[in-house]
């Protein structure tokens, strides 16, 4: 059986092709996960042409697809890095401009929690690093205050530091709503075109992509997963090799959205961040991510072991989790490099950005990239002129705690009972500026099959209402064929 | 259809309008109470029978055996005569106490009085997930509910040559379908050394083709996009890998109980049901349950057994007889 590809959503461009140009823009950026999409918003704003090239079918396929969804105070970033700065940075434009695009978010606070006296003995030097990050509400709370804020913890916890500044917000519908004001202000996106290789003429760039050729001033490099091999690929050599490290995921029931209210982090080791316990703006908890180093950059698979492993240590927090049931599971894959920091580098001979080995703190590090992005190419002689006004598309609610779609009447029908999923988020999602390219982008969009059943009722509606949109279909054929 | 916006006085709201909850309904209204609602959040009701496009059916019912289809058709006809009213596309959101039901629809959401509610939300299927079944997370994973509803009410497949988990009595059901949508399952997997329910399957390979492995559990989901190999462990410890494009996983059932759950309730954790008396009733007496939420899963005879007999305690209820 063939199946036909109908996952050209750029209408401007009228036949795509391998030598044809079907890009002509100030800036190229290479990888739409929130990096990529922060980045062309930041630059678009700024007076740009933006042009962003994404190999999947849709934004969001790599790294930025898995993640804990926090929004962090960056209290425990490396002081006086980069990282630092751009979280800080981040956390601060994100606050300032989310109610414009009706972005959720939710104070939930986060407790630094020590179950150990080895654990509580790092307190001292949680506090000073968050103290030299200038995050001047972290406190020292004793076992009897942790448990007065967060009751359902395990009674073993011994004493934690809260840092309230930290939000779980929507990991998918942020950068989409970066990709969304960036093309309403003038940018375009190029799906399904993986860079192969480029040319630098002293002035500006020749993309080759599966879809054809992009011309660009400059290129920024947001490949996340695939950063090394785009460098490797265009400018000969890169300075950094991704070493992909999987996080899996437990996510259980809504039912358990009582539990807690805090994010749970762990003291953090020399390596990760460790594993947290954190509630999501969907209302779910989840427990997660591991950080196991691996081969693969595209290889997010779960195993049974972990997963159970990583219940048990939820349990083991939260006993009341044992009576909830799971909903989900998943992988994320961060792109870590050989070291810890992010990787900026700048080729101004070659009118080249990368941005390397952006991890755990890329959710919120992506706005302050974008603006560090934008400094970079101003130095560089890229002057652009700031657009007074610009266009702001918002972008659909899906967080629990505030009015949902299906308050409003003239829904048509809910598709997805678990989570409450319209038919009109459906439709809205498969149009605008950025539509579904596939079933995760639809599931992000909207999170139709995110609940507890994972499509049990809902795959089959989803099916018909998707049918011809995307290259791999939920389901293929008529019975009858 | 009723609007349950405008539905003023209720005396017993059914939340679920497949066999036990439709006769429940009936029986109510033999019963002479005057308003029966049921409410479903499809679009259609009659439940899960709807996409089980075979027999048996409706034996001791309608004396007669019927396909899942016709006999869901005969039970929401049934329910009509008797003077049932049923509100489709409508979703209780949440069950508050003494009755009051917070529910959406497509006209707007609002709160239903009832005097009693009878809980009918039926079970649904394990799935991956919670399974916690090793793999990539990609397309042609299913579980039977899903099939069916695809196969028979939208007429698309998920996959055509998919590995089968399980052998309840869904299994064979799901088998049945398969066969009815040209899908030719290339495996039948069971962790244990004999199949959940012996007759039929047993003689799975004879009547569909399909291979049955005992004592083999899956272990690992593989594909780039789509399955392509399953790998199983049998019970020598040996890995086999099938080439695929799909997996269905059938039964291990479990209520539907998410309403109960999210509400002041008392839920029995070990079954994931809410807690009942001997009539069916719950921990707040405005509310009873029936039907599959409380055992998963019995086949629809027993639902509908279920459904009436709790609705005739109902409405002793109603008419003032002490169940206490």
């Amino acid at each position: 059986m063939t199946i036909k590809d109908y996952t050209n959503f750029d209408s401007n461009i009228d036949k795509p092709g391998d030598d044809s140009l079907i890009a002509n823009a100030d800036i190229a950026i290479i990888g739409g996960g929130v990096v990529g999409c922060a980045v062309a918003r930041r630059m678009a704003l700024e007076g740009a042409c933006v042009v962003l090239i994404e190999k999947a079918a849709d934004i969001l396929d790599g790294a930025s697809k898995g993640n804990s969804a926090i929004l962090h105070t960056g209290f425990d970033a490396p002081v006086g890095s980069l990282e630092q700065k751009c979280v800080s940075r981040g956390y601060e434009e994100y606050l300032k401009i989310h109610k414009s695009f009706n972005l959720p978010i939710l104070k939930t606070g986060a407790l630094v929690t020590a179950w150990s006296e080895e654990e509580e003995n790092k307190f001292e030097g949680i506090l000073k690093k968050g103290h030299d990050n200038d995050i001047k509400n972290l406190r020292l709370l004793s076992k009897a205050e942790v448990l007065t804020i967060e009751p359902n913890l395990a009674q073993s916890v011994r004493a934690a530091i809260a840092v309230p500044g930290e939000y779980v917000i929507d990991p998918w519908s942020s950068p989409l709503a970066y990709l969304q004001q960036a093309i309403e202000n003038g940018g375009q996106a190029l799906f399904n075109a993986e860079v192969m290789d480029g040319e630098f003429d002293g002035k500006s760039w020749l993309l080759n992509t599966k879809r054809g050729q992009v011309c660009a001033r400059y290129v920024v490099n947001c490949a996340g997963l695939y950063g090394d091999i785009v460098d490797q690929n265009v400018l000969g050599g890169a300075q950094f090799t991704i070493k992909p490290r999987k996080g899996q995921f437990v996510v259980f029931d809504k039912a358990a959205s009582q539990l807690l209210n805090s994010i749970i982090l762990p003291v953090p080791t020399e390596r990760t961040k460790g594993i947290v316990l954190f509630p999501t703006i969907f209302g779910n908890i989840v427990v997660g991510p591991t950080a196991e180093e691996q081969e693969s950059r595209s290889d997010a698979s779960v195993d049974k072991e972990i997963l159970i492993s990583l219940t048990q240590q939820a349990i083991q927090k939260l006993p009341a989790l044992a009576n909830i049931q799971i909903t989900a599971t998943y992988a994320g894959i961060r792109p870590a490099t050989e070291e810890k920091h992010y990787r900026v580098i700048q080729d101004s001979h070659r009118n080249w950005i990368t941005l390397g080995g952006i991890r755990s703190t890329g959710l919120t590090g992506a706005l302050g990239l974008a603006q560090h992005v934008h400094h970079l190419l101003s130095k560089q002689g890229g002057d652009f002129e700031a657009i007074e006004n610009p266009s702001i598309q918002t972008v659909p609610n899906l967080a629990e705690h505030l009015p949902r779609d299906y308050k409003t009447p003239g829904y048509g029908e809910i598709v997805c009972h678990c989570e409450m999923v319209t038919q009109r988020e459906i439709f809205a999602a498969m149009e605008g500026p950025v539509p579904a390219g596939n079933l995760g982008g639809l599931k992000r969009r909207t999170r139709a099959t995110m609940g507890r059943c994972q499509g049990f009722y809902c795959t089959a509606r989803l099916a018909e209402l998707t049918k011809g949109k995307f290259t791999n279909p939920l389901g293929f054929g008529d019975v009858d064929d | 259809m009723t609007n349950p916006l405008k539905y003023d006085i209720c005396d017993v709201a059914i939340i679920g309008a497949g066999p036990a909850g439709l006769a429940a309904a009936t029986t109510l209204k033999k019963q002479g109470i005057e308003h029966v609602l049921v409410l479903d959040r499809e679009s259609v009701a009659g439940g899960v029978p709807r996409h089980c496009g075979h027999p048996p059916f409706g034996i001791i019912e309608y004396a007669r055996v019927m396909t899942g289809p016709t006999y869901a058709k005969r039970l929401v006809a049934t329910a009509q005569r008797a003077g049932v009213d049923i509100a489709l596309k409508t979703s209780v959101t949440r069950l508050g106490s003494d009755g009051v039901l917070t529910i959406a629809t497509p006209e707007g959401t609002g709160e239903l009085k009832a005097k009693r509610v009878l809980l009918a939300t039926g079970v649904r299927e394990t799935q991956r997930s919670t399974r916690l079944v090793s793999g990539d997370r990609i397309l042609g994973i299913s579980t039977t509910g899903a099939l069916q509803s695809m196969v028979y009410l939208k007429n698309l497949i998920p996959f055509r040559n998919p590995v089968v988990v399980g052998t309840e009595i869904v299994s064979f059901s799901a088998l049945l379908t398969c066969k009815k949508a040209g899908i030719k399952p290339v495996a039948m997997i069971e962790e244990q050394s004999s199949p959940t329910i012996a007759w039929p399957l047993h003689n799975a390979t004879r009547l569909f083709g399909v291979p049955l492995f005992l004592n083999t559990q899956i272990t690992n989901i593989i594909g780039k996009d789509r399955v392509e190999i399953v790998q199983v462990l049998d019970g020598k410890g040996n890995t086999h890998e099938i080439a695929c494009d799909g997996v269905l996983f059938t039964g291990q059932f479990t209520p539907e109980s998410t309403l109960a759950r999210m509400s002041h309730l008392d839920l029995d954790y070990a079954t994931g049901s809410p807690v009942i008396d001997q009539f069916g009733r719950c921990s707040d007496p405005a509310y009873y349950a029936a039907g599959n939420l409380l055992q998963p899963v019995n086949i629809a005879f027993n639902c509908w057994l279920e459904g009436r007999r709790t609705a005739w305690w109902i409405a002793q209820d109603l008419k003032g007889r002490d169940l206490s």
